[in-house]
């Protein structure tokens, strides 16, 4: 009895609180970039694309509303062939950016995803990939993983010592 | 000659199917698969007692209990060598002992009352350092790595605990190599526990992949780049811990795990029927790895089986019916096509296909009558599995498991290169001759599993195996003798062997001094033995060659009164056996059928019977028959003349039951819905409602099937009322992967024929071993979370291993002595063309998949260099094998004298009609004879 007094008393107080709503669309709240919206595909600073195609996101994607399917370039990078995200699926929920390895998919602060149409929520790669790094400007996979590709030969990527040469045996 | 047998070498004599539906594992080896059964101990873990059996590990014990505990170099089919150092326990000197002592479970005995700590402090602390020290110098290359997902390291760091790197030095890196078509090599990522070579060179004989360099450099690999040559290389894709050996042809068109569609299957590219687990994913398959069977492939399969996959996606996959007259035909005027063509033939003559399920090839007979089926089997390859079949029916012998093979002590192989033909039964026969080392590793007290102490004790000790063969073999280098000669003569040879083992054989007459001392040797080898094996097949097409095997078994059944010949004869196709055991009628009978106007239309189930006959009869065949039709679901010569192709499921979207070399009727289940307009060659040909009811039919047909409804559950089977997913519960993307296409997900596809659902929904557990499309548990993504599945670590499967065992269970009582053959007339200037087979290029679906035809040799006429310089040819000079067939000159030293190779089922090469034809070599500017 108590309680549901002092909630009805907490719900009242609220009336006299500042709104939090304002006259969307002619107002526009200030959106951080960690505010959780349409999603993209970044590039690293040289400008490539990079997502490798590991499917973390999609695995950890809650509606499993991503696809996309890994195929390489000659010089041993992956990436994806394709790349989907059925936004009319998406909630939007950031676990997608979380699991990312690479920083390579971001939520942005454009929550304006409305369409007539569900079929225009379907994006493919053309249409989620940015031009610029996004959040996080500095980070590139590949020169810190193992990898080696093209510009980036064994031993070349960061804290690596130059390759073995086996057949010595000292130390 | 005994007339009951009681017994054979290997087990009790095998029952039926026992309780309910499995029937399973038809006898139960208790213990490690080598030795007798060990009497049970306890040891205490972490404060509770536990059942362990003697002569184990801990490692192992550990294990068996379902219990997890972190390692790498130890490996069922292996043993130890203690090289990783991650097992560490805790043991305990006694009761009173509080703080014990790191002990390498791998490395230790059980003993009764041993007292250890598996998650005490110590332990934990001591097992996260070693993964710590192990992931120093490792890549930062999940993300980018094909192991990713189910990688036995990321399994083992996260259950040590390993989180966070603080390693902050330089990490060591390497060049990688190109390995051939089937392996990716990455060799930043070894953690240097040495399972690759260990099996490489240990298990498979290879030598071509070594370990380099030494301390913190290892290096495995190649001395030079190059193809992997050893037939099996693909199992370092499951045996490295890592992700330093991937599946080359598997990363072209990469899937995580988690994301494929899998079903239990049965591999399609020879007679032996491995169990296999095909994954699909966006429609198209996307690779194959091992299904653990504990009688047959256990942890591995060959390198044909493994990469033959790509036919199902391959450039000449029928996805659409089609008439010769209009082209392309939707589904329902190619359903009124067949029917109209059926109704106006004037007897239709079907023939059926050893590499199609039984379902599909009875469908046909019942389509057809009995009286006009036929096996679609080339005549010469018909006649012997007629006499294979009759001498398993009728002697004594017993048709072994793999893992019974392995345990044979001497070994006999006639007319058969194992590795070409039945090639996982190479790999088992390479196991068996270790028998003496196993033996005297006994003798010191030396546990099996104690790998490297075994094989120092043994050195080159090897139970003796007996090749004969027309051309060298890839066991030659374990054979404790070989001998190359003709078909004919190995017959005679073999018949020498039984005359040695029971005198009442009739003796030959005129044999070579060599080939009497090789003989009676032989027959001395395997009387002396506990456990002796002969080794056949089909693959030099010679029934006397057969007959001598009847025969040696014959002999030793007499001599050892009461127990079964332990035989393996290996056959050319998936189906084979079955379709022999179906008494179909030979190819000859087709084309007098068709000839003799009888009948006017061909309806032919996949089958190419280009593969099957010489060119002129089959093209004198389908251009008799007014009307041809060909199911399938590869294009191929005999399609492209058909008046109507309709496109057929392939083994990875329809399901069946195949029976393997062993007589195991084996059931495999689609992966994937048939791609484009195809459909499971059954449903073209009859109005089965689901396979359950045609396999039924099939089984109150023919008696000798009987039992093969029992092979797995029934479409109607569930697990607390639910069906078993193909998609493991991770699967990704479903509401997106078809959005582009259609914006409302579509239902999941039902499936009729099985308990199988093509969803991730569904009962996870309990699944019985013939249903069980992939291995997971807990903190075990990789393959090796089959330990979970097995009644005990490298044992059967719990629930038994799937499969029913038809024919050859030493039940035959006896067959007249036969009578040797005589030695062939020599011909002048002269050869007999004997078929040679190939691991990569006889198997007609595997051609299709580029990396094996990249691995298949180019065409050739093989002599031994004697007969090449008697002919007057020189290597890579061009013969005339055939009519306008011309071939380089391949000289083969080792080939028998007086015969010519000819590589088997490579495409567009004659067939060879015989294991006798002969053959006179013509050179540009002869005269065509
Ligand atoms: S998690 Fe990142 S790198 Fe991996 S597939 Fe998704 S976007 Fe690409
Ligand atoms: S081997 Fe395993 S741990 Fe190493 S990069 Fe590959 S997936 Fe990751
Ligand atoms: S390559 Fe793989 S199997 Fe070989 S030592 Fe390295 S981690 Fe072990
Ligand atoms: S041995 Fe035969 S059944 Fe086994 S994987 Fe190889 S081809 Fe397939
Ligand atoms: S598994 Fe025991 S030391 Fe490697």
């Amino acid at each position: 009895m108590i309680s549901q007094l002092r909630t009805l008393w907490i719900v009242l107080k609220h009336t006299f609180s500042r709104a939090d709503t304002v006259q969307y669309p002619e107002q526009r709240p200030k959106l951080y970039p960690r505010y959780r919206g349409r999603i993209v595909l970044t590039r690293d600073p040289d400008g490539e694309e990079r997502c490798v195609a590991c499917n973390l996101c999609a695995a950890v994607c809650p509606v499993d509303c991503i696809a996309l399917q890994k195929t390489e370039d000659v010089d041993g990078r992956w990436y994806p062939e394709f790349f989907r995200i059925n936004f009319s699926r998406c909630i939007l929920c950031g676990l997608c950016e979380e699991a990312c390895p690479t920083y390579a998919i971001q939520l942005t602060p454009d929550f304006e995803l409305c369409e007539y149409d569900r079929r225009n929520l379907v994006y493919e790669k053309e249409h989620l990939l940015i031009q610029g790094t996004g959040k996080y400007p500095g980070y590139s996979f590949y020169r810190v993983a193992g990898k080696a590709i093209a510009g980036k030969d064994k031993g070349q990527a960061e804290n690596e010592a130059p390759p073995i040469d086996v057949h010595s045996l000292l130390p | 000659m005994p007339d009951k047998i009681v017994g054979n070498d290997f087990g009790p004599p095998k029952a039926g199917p026992k309780d309910g539906l499995q029937g399973g594992s038809p006898h139960k080896i208790v213990g490690n698969g080598f030795g007798p059964p060990k009497a049970g101990l306890h040891i205490e873990i972490d404060g509770k007692s536990h059942p362990v059996k003697a002569g184990e590990n801990l490692l192992q014990a550990i294990l068996s209990l379902g219990l997890d505990l972190p390692y790498f170099c130890w490996h069922p089919a292996m043993g130890s060598v203690g090289a990783c150092r991650q097992c560490g326990v805790i043991q305990f000197k006694d009761a009173n002992d509080a703080q014990g002592r790191v002990v390498m479970a791998c490395m230790t005995p059980v003993a009764e009352g041993m007292r250890i700590s598996l998650q005490g402090p110590d332990a934990k602390a001591f097992r996260a350092g070693i993964l710590e020290l192990l992931m120093t110098n490792h890549p930062h290359d999940c993300p980018v790595c094909e192991e990713g997902g189910e990688c036995h390291l990321q399994d083992m760091t996260v259950m040590t605990g390993h989180t966070v790197r603080q390693y902050r030095g330089l990490k060591r890196t390497h060049r990688n190599q190109d390995l051939g078509p089937f392996i990716n090599h990455e060799m930043n990522r070894c953690i240097a526990c040495y399972r690759c070579v260990r099996y490489y060179q240990d298990y498979c004989g290879g030598d071509d992949l070594q370990v380099f360099a030494s301390h913190n450099h290892v290096y495995f690999g190649r001395q030079e780049d190059g193809v992997l040559e050893n037939e099996f290389s693909g199992n370092l894709v499951e045996v490295c811990p890592t992700g330093v050996f991937t599946d080359k042809t598997f990363s072209r068109h990469y899937s995580r795990k988690w994301d494929l569609q899998t079903a239990p299957s049965v591999c399609v590219h020879c007679g032996i029927g491995c169990n296999t687990s095909p994954g699909e994913r966006y429609g198209s398959l996307r690779r194959i790895v091992n299904r653990y069977h504990g009688e047959i492939n256990g942890y591995f399969l060959c390198d044909r089986g493994r990469f033959g996959y790509g036919f199902v996606n391959g450039p000449a996959r029928l996805y659409q019916a089609r008439s010769a007259e209009t082209g392309p035909l939707d589904v329902s005027t190619a359903e009124n096509r067949l029917r109209a063509m059926l109704e106006d033939a004037k007897g239709i003559v079907g023939i059926g296909s050893p590499r199609a399920s039984l379902e599909a090839n009875f469908a046909l007979r019942e389509r057809v009558g009995a009286e006009r089926f036929h096996a679609g089997i080339g005549d010469a390859e018909h006649g012997c599995l007629r006499t294979l079949l009759d001498l398993v029916r009728n002697l004594p012998l017993h048709l072994v498991s793999l893992r019974e093979a392995e345990r044979a002590d001497a070994v006999l192989i006639l007319g058969e290169d194992p590795t070409q033909t039945a090639p996982r039964l190479a790999l088992a026969l390479r196991q068996a001759v270790r028998n003496r080392a196993l033996a005297i590793a006994d003798e010191l007290g030396i546990p099996h599993w104690q790998d490297a102490a075994v094989r120092e004790a043994a050195q080159a000790e090897k139970s003796p195996l007996f090749i004969a063969s027309p051309a060298p073999t890839r066991l030659d280098d374990i054979a404790a003798r070989t001998c190359r000669a003709s078909p004919r003569t190995i017959a005679r040879l073999g018949f020498a062997v039984a005359h040695g083992i029971c005198p009442e054989a009739p003796a030959v007459m005129g044999l070579t001094p060599e080939h009497e001392a090789l003989a009676a040797e032989i027959a001395q080898a395997l009387t002396s033995a506990e456990r002796p094996l002969i080794v056949a097949g089909t693959g030099c097409l010679s029934e006397d060659v057969l007959r001598a095997v009847g025969q040696i078994a014959a002999a030793l059944a007499a001599a050892r009164p009461g127990r079964a010949t332990a035989v393996h004869f290996a056959v050319p196709e998936c189906n084979s056996l079955g379709l022999a055991l179906m008494d179909a009628q030979s190819l000859a009978h087709a084309a007098h059928t068709i000839e003799s106007g009888e009948a006017d239309t061909l309806l032919i189930l996949e089958n190419d019977l280009y593969r099957r006959a010489d060119r002129t009869t089959v093209d004198a065949l389908l251009t008799r028959a007014r009307q041809v039709i060909v199911i399938d679901h590869t294009l191929h010569a005999t399609a492209e003349r058909a008046h109507l192709v309709l496109p057929a499921a392939s083994f990875a979207e329809t399901e069946g039951t195949l029976v393997s070399s062993e007589g195991r009727a084996q059931r495999f289940f689609a992966a994937m819905q048939p791609a484009g307009d195809s459909r499971d060659g059954w449903r073209w040909l009859g109005p089965w409602p689901c396979l359950d009811d045609l396999t039924r039919a099939l089984a109150d047909s023919l008696p000798v099937f009987q039992q093969i409804t029992a092979c797995a559950p029934g479409a109607a089977f569930r697990i607390a009322g639910q069906k078993i997913p193909r998609q493991p519960h991770r699967y990704s993307g479903r509401t997106a992967m078809l959005a582009d296409i259609r914006i409302h997900e579509p239902k999941q596809p039902e499936d009729t024929d099985s308990a199988l659902a093509f969803s991730m929904e569904g009962a996870a557990n309990d699944h019985p071993p013939a249903l069980n499309p992939f291995v997971w548990a807990p903190g075990w993504n990789s393959n090796q979370a089959v330990g979970k599945f097995q009644d005990e670590a490298g044992g059967h499967l719990s629930g038994g291993d799937p499969g029913i065992r038809l024919i050859g269970d030493g039940a035959g009582t006896g067959l007249p002595w036969s009578v040797p053959p005589e030695t062939e007339a020599s011909i002048a200037d002269a050869l007999r063309l004997v078929p040679l087979h190939h691991i990569f290029g006889s198997d007609e679906t595997s051609m299709h998949s580029s990396a094996v035809a990249e691995r298949a040799p180019h065409p050739y006429v093989a002599l031994n260099p004697e007969d090449a310089a008697r002919l007057g040819l020189a290597e890579g000079e061009e013969v005339e094998l055939a009519p306008d067939v011309w071939l380089p000159v391949k000289c083969l030293p080792g080939l028998a004298a007086g015969i010519a190779g000819v590589p088997a089922g490579l495409p567009d090469l004659p067939v060879p009609v015989t294991a006798w034809q002969s053959w006179k070599p013509n050179k540009p500017g002869d005269e065509t004879s």
